[in-house]
Parts: structure tokens; C-alpha cells; sequence
């Protein structure tokens, strides 16, 4: 089939109007030559036989009269075994691999292929005449800590396929053909252990959706206590600059009780992800032993980075995340950030001319972030097996306001919300997240009931402390006081962590679930102490008997003796 | 061929509009005498914005494609110079025009990027101690108009230790451009600084030119090994020439008249500070002035977001809280073994003697600890905080043991036992011994 052509009309920053020879659809992938670069480009509009395309690199240097040509495909993502370790940018063109190519710079036009060109042990699990759909396994080849499922490309029709042909176990060219399949009309289909895909449709090869009931383990206590996130749920952590979003993902990202994390680095520094690249080949996975690395994705367009490729790296990572969810894992994105997203797609609107919704965002804004966390969620697939793909986004709001936009259609889809506040990260209370005005509609490891009447009391700490603002001390009685001194043991010892501590950075659920019960022991009880001087005494005390409990390994026979020692002291003040 | 067209269709604010074919995107023009670039095409119609302003631009006048983006020259003959926006001298030096390189180029890989790891000395207390600045760091200096923010950069262009300077200056006050020049030629600095020099009367495109003329000159000159560090003074006019320009082109303005693209915008500056691997480095140290002393305000809102850390220039000193370099952790741990305790010890009493201060502001009694703090909260504002203070990060440390000896017993400053007897500066007592 001869490829549609067309040529430049117009050019107006990074859109480009292309007049179409034939037929066209939206959202096609399109290349323009200039010189001699290829730069790829998106429809995102036909009007009559003008097409615009938004241009994923710098459009210096285009001309008017400059051909165009259309692949007929959607922006799509290579999907196959080598995906693990590596880290892409937002179009999935691995970074390491294109240093490696064009130096310092990330020279434009140069597009790789994203899939290692290798060879795999493969190992079918069909047999010549079996019935298979898209989506099912004929195979696997074992790829790191995983048995990576090679499927039927999702794309195909969703009809019985029957196989033809299946090669035997072996070595095989990740790009070599190990199966042929035949539908009923007789069509074969020759199948390698890769594949494309849309980067903004969902995959939904799957048998049925579920709720999303069951705890995401972060081990960051104000989370998996308070503010719980459930596998194949969506949360996200808006705050200020300097508040701590991207400290608190990356301890989400090492810490979390998943099998895949993909890190989708989207318009923000880039020094951050040398960070996550220098660090996390470094640290070992304490669940498997082996390298964080052999678990993570990198997608990373920072903000330098041409803002269309930007808007295209959240669904890139997405995609991703839904195929390891295909072979029954459950995934974790993190969007880092969401705002910045946004931001690409109001730049596009604006050279759209369309018409500005609140602060020039289209007026597309809230259904778009929707759609996107919709593609979260557990799932019961066909062969029976239950996986999960969870999304955590963090939102950057203009100036720390979270009344903008892009916050409030985030919250209206989330399950969970995590917002920092610059007040506590001033007080280097970390993590900032604050945990009056934050909220969660999942359960998390302990008992929900408990965990709002120590919010309670929380609440209840937070207004005397108000209230002590205006009359003083002297103005307050003694059981207010002793209420306002627990709300700040709970912040104290339980909701502030500390990252750079090796035990306190990750705490597991059954050490959570055995230190609330005693902290919920300490609120609920009765003090008999009067003078605010003592009191103040005894919470001091108290709380450092119970951080260095935190400080002691846990199971160890230090961890038993300090626990004996700080239920005792507070047993000796308890009234009755 | 250089094909010249003689028929201009519009003149709005600074860009007009001319019919020409086979022009590419980006390319530089010149209109009568004054150079353009092309900011939009379509068909036949291009958008040329012209860098000396449209005043005076008449519709008869020839434009000139010249077939390039707009570039820069590159050599070792640029130190010392001191140039226009647009890359005229501005001295009485000789035009450059070898080596041209183009600028506003392609974005740096990060996988090839290194953990920041020098530290760099600028001799003054605030910054050295308490806000390291590192080598390949972005940082702004967030300040309210009429603050010393241009004597302050002027002092680090003179103390820092780095190879070269460059100085991009937007919409400086006249006065305050020949205060740099001044400045630097008595010290002797003007040999190793390169000025881009945008004064509040030239062109206001010049202005939004400066940053990518100056990055570009010294990215080439990391790539050749040269420890860099650019000050930009001051990234809010360079915004707001940004602003200009957008409304003119009838783009649809986001938050207070600002482009929608004022992240990428800034981003895509600020982030050409690296540290290339096997060669030098770009430090990035810009100015931004905060209309209102307001920090929500759209160019320091985001500025915050890009950069990392900031320091707060208030009251003609640099305030410790706020200021935040978050680079520092990388290397505060190598300097000397009391640098972070020393740190975050004097820091939380300054806090204390801040709430002290207070207390007395509304009249409370002064507690014996409070008048200790009090003390303690003149001298280190004297003797710290003072910009004028030109010492050491060794000698600061000291300065700081010194001022925590004459003001507190050591039990009182929340530090190590092992640290206080290494460097507590008087004699300990008997009783303090055991």
C-alpha cells in the first residue's frame, strides 16, 4: 500500500499544518523530512484536507513545501520481552542506547528501536490446533525475575485463533517468528515475541474488572495506616515546590509490595531522575534480593524535553504498565508529574486557537486526566489469575493553591489523596502529608474504626492547639491539654518517618499493625497527671521511649524489651 | 541566493508579516536593517519577529532571508566582551564572526548526566555554610525589587571559583549595567567574564534572547572543559518580554497574561546546567525578582518548580528560611566533619531566637534563655548573615564555633558530645569535661 503524502502549509510552534494527498485519520502517526531528519508527528486535527500535526521535536528549520508522509497507525509502543531495566523517553526511544549514539545531546530526528535486538529461551505453553484470543499466552521466556509472557497481540481481531504452527523450546531472535495462527476465515497471522500497541487505548483483553479491595503496602505508616492505597487503585499527592512530592515517589517506588514500578518522569527535573538512575541499580529489592532495577521502568521526558513527546509519556508508561498487568502482575505507575502533562496539552490547545476553559486548560482537561486514571484497576484475567495496574500521580499547583484546575479534576477521580503542605515540610515534618485535610476511600491494614478515632483525636489536638493560640496555656484545662499533647505523639512517632533511617524508612504491615495497637493503647487511655508542666514532661518522655522503639529491629529481643519498657512507663500514669 | 522581498503585509507590535516562499522556520531575517526571526508560517505568509522592535519599520522595506538560525560566535576572543542581546559588541571591540554556533540547541540526555558532586566557594557565609551551591546546580535568587541582588551576583562573578564567567543581563537599569562593568574591571575579574547585556531601553525582543546567547556560549565552552557559571539578572523581565510577545501574537495568555508555555519556557533554560562527564560544567545563578514580595507569583511559582532550591534574598540578607539549595546533601558531607551538625544546630537557634523575638514584640517577660538567644540572634545577623562578610567556608565554621562559645554553654547547643570537644572554642569546665 503506497504510504499518504502530503506537504507543509503552515508552521507555528511545534504544530504543523499539513496539506493531506488522501485519506487521513486522527491521531496518526506522521514523519516530516527535513533536510535530512525525519521528525515524528502526531494528527490531532484534520479540518478539509488540512491536517494538524503536532511535532514531538524542535520544528526549526521546516519549510513550507517540506513532504510529509503517514504511517496509517496510531502512536504506538513496542511491546516484548527487554522492556524491564530500561529507561525510555516519552516516544519509548531508549535513552542509554541513543548516548550511546549521538553523545551529550539528544540529537533529534534519531529514532531506535526500543526492544533489545537478542536472543530469549523460549518455552511454548500451546500446542497446534489449541484456540487462543488475543491476549492469551502461547509462551514465555524468562525475563529477569519474571516469566514474561509472550502473547497474541491484542490488536487482532477478538475472535478464536487457531494455531498453526508453534516452534519448539529454544533460542530464539526476539524479532524471529515462533507461531502462526488462523482465524476461522482463514487469514494466518505470523506472530514474534513483539508487538505494537496504542498508546492511548486501554488494553482490555481481560476477563473481568474488580473492585480494588485489597491493600497497596507502601511502608510509609501515614500511608498504609491513614491514608491507605488499594492495588488497582489511583492516589495522588499534590503539593508545593520544596514539599517533598518526588522524595515521597521514590520511596513509594522502592519500598512498595509490587512486582513491576514504571517511573514516569514527566516534565520535571532532570536531575531527579539521575537520582533514581544512579541509585536504584544500587539497592536491592528486599522481597526477591535482587536489584530494584530489574523491577522498574524509567520513562522519563524532563522538562527540557520537546512538551509534545511529553504529553505522549504518560500513556507510553501506561501501556506499559497494562501489558505487565496482562501476565497476571500487579504494576505500580508513578507520574511525576501530572501537572506538567496538563501543561503540554494546554500549549497544544493554545496553538489550536481553541477556546480556554479556567486558566487557558482546555476545556478537555478533566475528562482527559479521567480516561487516564481510568486505565488503572484490578482485574480477574482469563486464565483466572488477578493483577493489578495502580496509579499515583503527583500534582504541582500554581502556587501551592490546590483550587486550580488540574488538582480538582485529579480529586474527582482519585481514590486517594495525599496532600502536602508546605507548612509541615517547613517544620521538616516529613512525609509532608497532611493528615487532617488528606482523605482515602480504601481500607488499609488495620481496622478502619481505630484509625478514625485516632484521626479523631487528631482533629480534636489540632483545634485545642488553635484554641491555645488566642487564650494560652495558662487558659487551657488539663484534659484539653493532655488531648493537644496526644494529637502531637501521634504526628511525632507515627505519621513522621524518617527516609534516610535504614529501619524507619520501610515499615512493614505486621510491625504497623503491632505499633498502632499500642499507640491506639496510649490515646485511648486515661492520664492522671494535672500540671501542664508534667504533662508536657511526660509526653516528652513518652515519645522518645517510643522512637527508639521505632529505632529497634524488628522481631529482635531489643525490640521486645524497649516495647516493655514503654508500655510500662505510660501504664504508671494511667488513671485507675 | 539571497532573494530579497520588498512587500511587508503587517506590522504588529514587533512582528510583521511578509510573503515570501522556501523559508524555513526559525531562520534568521533582516528587516531594513535589523535582524528578525521567524516565529510562524503559513502558506506564503511568514511572521518575522524583529529583534530591534517594529518602530520605525516601514512596509517598503526589504526583508533578506539569510538561509540560518540565529547563532553566536565561539572563541576564547569572547572573554572580556561584553555584547548586545542580539550579539552586537556593545564595547568598542571589533565584531565576532568566526565560529558561529546556533543557539537555544537540542536538550542534554539525561542518562548521560552525573550526580552533582564540586562544591563551589563564594566566600560568603550564607551560601558556603548554610546553602552550598553546587557545581552544574540551578538556582534562583528570589528577591523583592530595590534589594542588592546585582551586588550580590557582582561579588560571586568576582569570588567565585570557577573558570569563567558569564553575565546575561535583562532589562538592567543602565546604572546597574555600568555598576557590573565597573565593578568587575577594578577587580580584575573582566578577563575571564563574557556579558550579554540587555539594558530597560534596548529592543524588549533582545531581552529574550539573552539567556540561549549565553547558555549556548557556555555549554561550548563545558564541552571544552571549563568550569562555567552564567548569573542572569533578572529572569522575571526575561518573562515578561515573553509575555509581551505572546500577546502580540495573539496566543491565549494562562495565568496573570503569561503564555502557557512559561514552564517549558523557563525549564528549557534552566536546565542546560550540567556537568558533562570528562569535561566542565554550567552553573546556572539567576535572579528573579518577586512582584510584591509575592512567591506565588507565575515566574517565581514555577521558577521553584524547575530550579533546585532557591535563596531569599530579604532585607538586604539571605534569609535561612526559605533558602534551600537541595544539592547540598551531595557535598556538605566531604567538607569538614562539623560543617552539617554546625549547620543545623545554628539554624534551629536562629529559629528559636526568632519565636524569642517575638515573645518581646508583644511584650511577653524575657526568660534568661531568651536574653541568651537574643544575643546570639544579633551576632550571627552581624556577623553571618551581613553581606558585606568575605570569609572562608573554613573560617565561617570557625566564626560559628565562636559565636556558639560566646553566647551558650556547650550543653546548650544540641550538639554532639565528641564534636564539642574537638572544636569548642574555650575552655570546658570541670564539670563540662565529664
Amino acid at each position: 500500500m503506497d504510504k499518504i503524502k502530503g506537504y507543509v502549509t503552515g508552521v507555528n510552534g511545534n504544530m504543523v499544518s499539513v496539506k493531506v494527498e488522501g485519506s487521513i485519520t486522527k491521531n496518526e502517526v506522521g514523519f516530516i523530512y527535513v533536510g535530512d531528519t525525519t521528525l515524528k508527528g502526531e494528527v490531532i486535527r484534520v479540518n478539509g484536507d488540512i491536517a494538524s500535526m503536532q511535532i514531538y521535536e524542535m520544528t526549526n528549520g521546516i519549510k513550507v513545501g517540506d513532504v510529509a508522509e503517514f504511517t496509517g497507525e496510531m502512536m504506538s509502543v513496542q511491546l516484548g520481552p527487554g522492556l524491564l531495566t530500561q529507561v525510555f523517553d516519552g516516544l519509548q526511544n531508549p535513552l542509554p542506547d541513543l548516548a550511546e549514539k549521538c553523545g551529550f545531546f539528544l540529537q533529534r530526528g534519531v529514532y531506535l528501536d526500543p526492544i533489545p535486538n537478542r536472543d530469549w529461551d523460549f518455552t511454548p505453553c500451546v500446542k497446534v490446533g489449541d484456540k487462543v484470543r488475543p491476549g492469551d499466552a502461547i509462551g514465555s521466556v524468562p525475563e529477569g525475575l519474571f516469566e514474561h509472557k509472550i502473547m497474541v497481540p491484542f490488536g487482532l481481531r477478538d475472535k478464536q485463533w487457531t494455531v498453526k504452527k508453534i516452534v519448539d523450546a529454544g533460542k530464539y531472535n526476539v524479532r524471529s517468528t515462533v507461531a502462526v495462527i488462523e482465524d476461522e476465515k482463514g487469514n494466518s497471522k505470523e506472530l514474534t515475541m513483539v508487538f505494537s500497541w496504542p498508546i492511548k487505548k486501554a488494553i482490555t483483553c481481560y476477563d473481568k474488572r474488580l473492585r480494588p479491595d485489597e491493600p497497596l503496602v507502601t511502608k510509609v505508616r501515614c500511608i498504609d495506616t491513614f491514608l491507605p492505597v488499594a492495588k488497582g487503585g489511583t492516589f495522588c499527592t499534590p503539593g508545593p515546590f520544596g514539599a517533598g512530592k518526588t522524595v515521597l515517589q521514590h520511596m513509594e517506588a522502592k519500598n512498595s509490595e509490587v512486582d513491576i514500578v514504571i517511573v514516569a518522569a514527566c516534565g520535571e527535573r532532570a536531575g531527579e531522575v539521575v537520582e533514581v538512575l544512579k541509585e536504584f541499580p544500587e539497592l536491592t529489592d528486599p522481597r526477591t534480593g535482587r536489584s530494584l532495577m530489574e523491577r522498574t521502568v524509567i520513562i522519563c521526558n524532563t522538562s527540557s524535553m520537546p512538551v509534545a513527546a511529553r504529553e505522549a509519556s504518560v500513556y507510553t508508561a501506561v501501556t506499559l504498565a497494562e501489558y505487565y498487568r496482562q501476565m497476571g502482575l500487579d504494576v505500580l505507575l508513578l507520574a511525576d508529574s501530572t501537572s506538567r502533562w496538563a501543561q503540554a496539552m494546554r500549549e497544544m490547545s493554545g496553538r489550536l486557537e481553541e477556546i480556554p476553559g479556567e486558566e487557558a486548560f482546555p476545556a478537555y482537561l478533566e475528562s482527559v486526566i479521567a480516561a487516564f486514571y481510568e486505565r488503572a484497576g484490578k482485574v480477574r484475567l482469563r486464565n483466572g489469575k488477578v493483577a493489578s495496574v495502580t496509579i499515583g500521580g503527583t500534582v504541582s499547583p500554581a502556587g501551592g493553591n490546590f483550587e486550580e484546575p488540574v488538582t480538582q479534576a485529579t480529586l474527582k477521580v482519585v481514590g486517594a489523596f495525599h496532600g502536602l503542605s508546605r507548612e509541615r515540610s517547613d517544620a521538616r515534618k516529613y512525609p509532608a502529608i497532611h493528615p487532617l485535610e488528606s482523605w482515602s476511600k480504601y481500607t488499609g491494614i488495620v481496622d478502619m474504626d481505630l484509625v478514625n478515632k485516632a484521626r479523631a483525636i487528631l482533629f480534636r489536638s489540632n483545634e485545642v492547639n488553635q484554641m491555645m493560640k488566642v487564650v494560652g496555656e495558662e487558659g487551657t484545662s488539663s484534659e484539653d491539654y493532655i488531648i493537644y499533647q496526644k494529637g502531637e505523639f501521634l504526628d511525632a512517632v507515627y505519621l513522621q518517618q524518617n527516609s534516610f533511617d535504614p529501619i524507619d524508612a520501610a515499615v512493614s504491615p505486621e510491625r504497623q499493625i503491632k505499633t498502632f495497637d499500642v499507640l491506639y493503647d496510649i490515646l485511648m487511655t486515661d492520664f492522671d497527671i494535672e500540671e501542664k508542666k508534667d504533662i508536657r514532661s511526660f509526653f516528652n518522655q513518652l515519645r522518645q521511649e517510643y522512637l527508639d522503639w521505632n529505632n529497634t529491629v524488628w522481631g529482635s529481643s531489643e525490640f521486645e524489651a524497649q516495647e516493655r519498657r514503654l508500655i510500662d512507663f505510660y501504664k504508671s500514669k494511667a488513671r485507675g | 541566493m539571497q532573494k530579497v522581498y520588498t512587500k511587508i503585509e503587517s506590522i504588529v507590535g514587533n512582528v510583521v508579516t511578509v510573503r515570501a516562499e522556501g523559508v524555513s522556520n526559525g531562520d534568521l531575517a533582516l528587516v531594513g536593517n535589523s535582524y528578525a526571526n521567524v516565529i510562524k508560517l503559513d502558506k506564503d505568509l511568514v511572521s518575522l519577529l524583529v529583534f530591534a522592535g517594529a518602530q520605525g519599520v516601514s512596509t517598503t522595506d526589504q526583508v533578506r532571508f539569510l538561509g540560518k538560525p540565529m547563532q553566536v560566535s565561539y572563541s576564547d576572543n569572547l572573554l572580556g566582551r561584553i555584547f548586545t542581546g542580539s550579539g552586537v559588541p556593545r564595547d568598542n571591540g571589533p565584531a565576532l564572526t568566526e565560529n558561529m554556533i546556533p543557539i537555544g540547541g537540542p536538550s542534554v540526555n539525561p542518562s548521560m548526566r552525573i550526580v552533582p558532586k564540586n562544591l563551589i566557594r563564594t566566600g560568603i557565609p550564607m551560601i558556603d555554610v548554610f546553602n552550598t551551591l553546587v557545581e552544574s546546580q540551578k538556582l534562583p535568587i528570589f528577591s523583592v525589587s530595590g534589594e542588592p541582588y546585582n551586588e550580590l551576583l557582582a561579588r560571586i562573578a568576582m569570588q567565585a571559583e570557577v573558570d569563567i564567567i558569564i553575565l546575561g543581563g535583562m532589562g538592567l537599569k543602565y546604572d546597574d549595567y555600568l555598576f557590573f562593568k565597573d565593578t568587575l574591571e577594578r577587580s580584575g575579574s573582566l578577563s575571564r567574564t563574557i556579558m550579554f547585556i540587555h539594558t530597560a531601553a534596548d529592543p524588549i525582543v533582545e531581552c529574550t534572547l539573552v539567556p540561549d546567547m549565553s547558555l549556548a556560549v557556555a555549554e561550548r565552552f563545558a564541552l571544552d572543559g571549563k568550569k562555567v557559571l552564567v548569573l542572569l539578572t533578572d529572569m522575571t523581565n526575561f518573562a515578561d518580554a515573553q509575555k509581551e510577545t505572546a500577546i502580540t501574537m495573539e496566543q491565549v495568555p494562562s495565568n496573570r497574561g503569561y503564555p502557557g508555555d512559561l514552564y517549558s519556557c523557563l525549564a528549557s533554560r534552566y536546565e542546560k546546567a550540567v556537568d558533562f562527564e570528562g569535561a566542565g560544567s554550567v552553573t546556572i545563578l539567576a535572579v528573579t525578582t518577586m512582584p510584591g514580595d509575592d512567591v506565588t507569583h507565575p515566574v517565581p511559582d514555577n521558577t521553584g518548580y524547575i530550579t533546585e532550591g532557591q535563596y531569599y534574598l530579604k532585607n538586604g540578607r539571605i534569609e535561612p528560611f526559605g533558602s534551600l539549595s537541595r544539592l547540598k546533601q551531595n557535598v556538605n558531607k566531604d567538607t569538614r566533619d562539623d560543617h552539617r551538625a554546625l549547620m543545623d544546630a545554628m539554624i534551629k537557634l536562629y529559629s528559636a531566637f526568632k519565636e524569642s523575638l517575638e515573645k518581646k514584640s508583644m511584650g511577653f517577660l524575657m526568660s534568661e534563655w531568651d536574653e541568651k538567644l537574643l544575643k546570639y540572634g544579633d551576632l550571627f545577623e552581624k556577623e553571618m548573615m551581613d553581606l558585606s562578610v568575605n570569609i572562608s567556608l573554613e573560617k565561617a565554621l570557625d566564626l560559628g564555633w565562636e559565636i556558639l562559645a560566646d553566647c551558650f554553654e556547650p550543653n546548650e547547643t544540641g550538639l554532639k558530645t565528641d564534636l564539642i570537644k574537638k572544636r569548642w572554642p574555650k575552655e570546658l569546665s570541670v564539670a563540662e569535661e565529664k
